[in-house]
């Protein structure tokens, strides 16, 4: 299990002011066919942190996400996870740290010819947890998601939504340390959209894992970064006088550039004119 | 299709090669080291071996019924009719039965692994895989290798076998032959070098199936276009690959064997 690994928050690098770096990116660029997808990107994600990640499609927003996972290796530049240097860490070492990882994919990318419990339960299946702790465990994380009453379906069975929130128990399933949420809200309803978003406050809120959250939705962002999850309720609810989350961060991409890396107020305040067009 | 340099064109042959051993060297090697996914390795068994059964039967047994009747006007000329089933003996063990056998599984399971791992490609699975923190190349390349290597061997045998009972029914039925000469005719045709020849051939061919179909269903690329071209790559491939390593092992096996 994840406390067993000898890679903790803990051994990771600390930023000035004392708070551990979960995930370090710099001067990371990768191109595709010689066209260069992300150039020279720089940023820190601190513990606790929920980063979301804005721009137009294209501009190299999941590709980001893969390179933090170790799925795509860079072509020049240094991606350190808990303080792990991974763009030189071999295949066998990615997959000890990605114990730690959490990812919730742009279209799910569930296992198809499992069934939900089967898919919920993979990493645990794959550490050899016995069956009954297992299935525990698939119910509680199926709980958090609200969908427990589809643990015997099969994936082409659900709904869009609801693939997403199987994900989004597949990824937390195992109390990662680190949770990659490439477009959760993507092609969904707005009424959906915004289920997914509680859930990802929810595990902003309750467990403060350390997130990053690619999303196209200005309104989602926002929602993210101006309400936090009330535990009594059940429900999200706005922070009092107009407040915002203090952990939730933005990074801007554009045409492979990071355009903004800063706090709501920064963002909102920016003068920059195409981040002021991008806003409205 | 973009037009590409033949300096480029030859790059990404080379690097199409290079990524195809080391597909089919961790392939292989993953058996020798834990996690290890037996019930994979079953599941595949099953899928490829009893799921070709019916088509390898069909196609053995009338491959020798077709070959003893058009066998036997060329040997009615030389008054050796009797020669039948030396002859459809000989022509399935070592040729028509591992050959075809091949041909056959790479038609149905080369483009069956083409596809379904092509489609778990490009619907993020094998990413979704390797973040969940297992190896595709050990959970879906090594079951499939092994199962076809294992399961190839003994379609092989059943091809061969219905192939000359089948020669042996158009004999008796319809040529007029008696069925106990057909029968050891054949038996006393083949020696023990035929029968090594005919089934080494299943495991280079079931190597080929299986790491070919692999390989292009892990390099597709360009969603469910991509996946349809990956399957008819991985058929035309694995295909023309299994006769041409048919050659090269009959070479090899009549270097050593002398037949």
């Amino acid at each position: 299990m994840t406390n067993d690994l000898p890679l903790r928050t803990d051994s990771a690098q600390n930023t000035p002011d004392g708070q551990a770096i979960v995930v370090e990116f710099k001067n990371v660029s990768i191109a595709f066919d010689l066209k260069p997808v992300l150039n020279n990107i720089s940023f820190r994600v601190t513990h606790g942190e929920t980063r979301i990640i804005l721009g137009p499609a294209g501009g190299g927003k999941s590709v980001l996400m893969k390179l933090a996972n170790g799925l795509l290796r860079p072509d020049s530049g240094s991606i350190r996870i808990f303080g792990e240097e991974i763009t030189t860490m071999p295949e066998k070492d990615l997959f000890k740290l990605r114990a730690r990882i959490g990812m919730v994919f742009q279209e799910s990318a569930l296992f198809d010819s499992l069934s939900v419990e089967d898919n919920v339960a993979y990493r645990l299946h794959e550490e050899h947890v016995p069956e009954e702790e297992a299935h525990v465990r698939v119910v509680e994380a199926l709980q958090f998601v609200e969908l427990e009453q589809a643990i015997q379906k099969f994936p082409p069975e659900l709904s869009g939504g609801m693939r997403r929130r199987v994900s989004i128990a597949r990824a937390i399933i195992s109390r990662p340390d680190l949770i990659l949420y490439d477009s959760p809200t993507g092609g969904l309803d707005p009424i959906t959209s915004t289920t997914i978003i509680e859930l990802v406050m929810k595990q902003r809120d309750v467990s403060h894992t350390t997130s990053l959250m690619i999303t196209h939705r200005l309104q989602d962002a926002f929602t993210l970064a101006m309400n936090r999850f009330d535990p009594e309720t059940g429900k999200m609810q706005p922070l009092p006088n107009g407040g915002v989350d203090e952990t939730t961060k933005f990074l801007v991409l554009n045409e492979g550039k990071v355009v903004f890396d800063g706090t709501t107020y920064e963002l909102v305040n920016s003068t920059d004119p195409w981040l002021k067009d991008y806003l409205s | 299709m973009p037009f590409v340099s033949p300096e480029e064109f030859a790059k990404q042959k080379v690097a199409a090669i290079q990524d195809y051993s080391i597909l089919s060297w961790q392939a292989l090697a993953a058996l020798f080291s834990r996690p290890r996914y037996w019930s994979d390795i079953y599941t595949q068994m099953d899928s490829i071996g009893v799921g070709s059964m019916p088509i390898i039967v069909l196609t053995g047994f009338f491959t020798g019924c077709v070959l003893a009747l058009q066998s036997a006007t060329s040997l009615k000329a030389f008054g050796a009719i009797s020669m039948t089933g030396n002859l459809v003996a000989l022509s399935m063990v070592k040729e028509l039965g591992p050959v075809l056998t091949g041909l056959m599984v790479s038609g149905r399971n080369a483009a069956g692994m083409a596809s379904e791992i092509g489609s778990m490609k490009v619907t993020e699975q094998i990413d979704a895989m390797r973040a969940l923190g297992t190896d595709p190349v050990r959970k879906l390349v090594t079951p499939r290798l092994y199962a076809t290597m294992f399961m190839l061997f003994f379609l092989t045998i059943v091809a061969d076998a219905v192939g000359i009972a089948g020669g042996a029914l158009v004999s008796v039925a319809l040529l007029g032959l008696n069925a106990s000469s057909y029968f050891h005719a054949s038996y006393r045709a083949l020696e023990y070098a035929d029968v090594v020849q005919g089934l080494t051939k299943p495991l280079f061919s079931a190597f080929i199936i299986a790491t070919v179909g692999c390989y292009f269903g892990m390099n597709t690329k360009g969603g469910t276009q991509g996946v349809g071209r990956s399957t008819t790559q991985a058929v035309v491939v694995s295909s023309v690959f299994i006769i041409i390593v048919d050659f090269i092992v009959s070479r090899a096996m009549i270097g050593i064997f002398g037949r």
